[in-house]
């Protein structure tokens, strides 16, 4: 379902230019569940799941986002722009275990971790701990703050 | 066709950014290795698509965003084709 | 006025453009690089998205003219898109550049390495 109604949303967005008819409508539609049962032949949620559709969480994520996210992602770039110009780095990989279950919690850290101060996510294993290439290291074996500040917090809530 | 002030500025910035992307020619070629030369074709996509959406300010075309749009998804798959390819798995 | 702020966004996306570049020469090795490569571009490129979109709905404002709304909703579009799609294709870089089996060579600690290593122990 949530396949379903974001490409019938995203494919009204760009094909809308100024009027809506009805015929575009209906391609939408058809388009969009074509996509979702392609979409959800091999995934676990299957075709009715209506997981992802909750508008709390939805609004839960555009406050992540736009708060911590945005700071976040600010703030690695100055970092890495003084290290670029100053060429100060202290490399290593570390690992830590965010305790997350789902694949879309764990792929949503994974990009913030990869976006945010300093830090890069290179693997993951089956039991969900995420090896992450830090470019200054403050510690060897570094807590969860450390890494990733509140984001883990953030994709527990979202994802679980 | 007239331009505004701030089109202009949209042009000039697809052209530092097209120089950019020589600049970057230099590491595809030397990369001692092959995620070297990886990360600046990486790079190069994400220039190339900013390049277009400028443009497609510049020339009021905005058909030239819908390609950029498919071009950052086809970049996509592609890095991701080239990753998969480099652990041995395609 | 419009095109001052407009100028002022595309300064800033190309200063981080010039800097993820930069950092492609600058840092020692793989990863490094990545990380410079990844944050610069992706940041300046959503900068040259703000600019856009701050001139495509001044535009709409001025004019209400309807194709400068489709400009706008098309380069969000664009701009989530890229969002989702950079840094996930630089996590993909480091994992097969891990697997293919370039070491990070300035590293201080390497709890990957570790963990492979204990892993073959067990299977043999």
């Amino acid at each position: 379902m949530f396949v379903l109604v974001i490409s019938f949303f995203v494919y009204l967005l760009l094909s809308w230019s100024g009027s809506m008819s009805i015929q575009e409508v209906t391609i939408a539609f058809l388009l969009a569940v074509a996509v979702s049962f392609v979409a959800s032949g091999s995934s676990r949620p299957g075709f009715w799941s209506m997981r992802g559709l909750d508008p709390r969480k939805w609004w839960l994520f555009f406050r992540y986002v736009f708060g911590p996210f945005a700071a976040g992602l600010t703030q690695a770039n100055w970092d890495v722009a003084k290290r670029v110009i100053t060429g100060e780095i202290n490399p290593g990989i570390v690992k830590f275990n965010p305790r997350l279950k789902t694949d879309a919690g764990r792929m949503m850290l994974a990009n913030s971790i990869t976006l945010t101060p300093g830090t890069l996510t290179v693997d993951i294993d089956d039991d969900g701990v995420f090896y992450v290439h830090s470019i200054n290291l403050t510690s060897l074996t570094p807590t969860e703050q450390d890494v990733c500040g509140t984001f883990a917090q953030w994709a527990r809530r979202l994802a679980g | 066709m007239s331009l505004s002030l701030s089109q202009y500025l949209f042009a000039g910035a697809s052209f530092v950014m097209a120089v950019l992307i020589v600049i970057l020619l230099g590491r595809l070629i030397v990369g001692p290795t092959i995620p070297d030369r990886l990360i600046a074709l990486d790079t190069v996509n994400t220039l190339v698509s900013g390049i277009m959406l400028l443009l497609g300010a510049v020339y009021d075309a905005v058909v030239m965003v819908d390609v950029a749009i498919v071009y950052m998804a086809l970049s996509f798959v592609s890095t991701l084709y080239f990753a998969r390819h480099l652990e041995g798995g395609v | 006025m419009l095109a001052l702020f407009v100028g002022l966004l595309l300064l800033v996306s190309l200063f981080f453009n010039c800097l993820g570049v930069l950092s492609l020469y600058r840092f020692p090795d793989v990863y490094t690089r990545l990380h410079g490569a990844t944050k610069c571009s992706t940041f300046g490129t959503i900068f040259a998205i703000f600019a856009l979109l701050l001139y495509s709905f001044a535009r709409f404002m001025a004019e209400g003219e309807s194709r400068f709304l489709v400009l706008f909703i098309h380069v969000v579009i664009g701009g989530i898109v890229l969002l989702i799609s950079n840094p996930t294709g630089a996590h993909a870089l480091a994992r097969a550049a891990y697997r293919a089996g370039i070491l990070p060579e300035p590293a201080v600690v390497d709890a990957l390495e570790e963990a492979n290593k204990r892993k073959r122990e067990a299977a043999a």
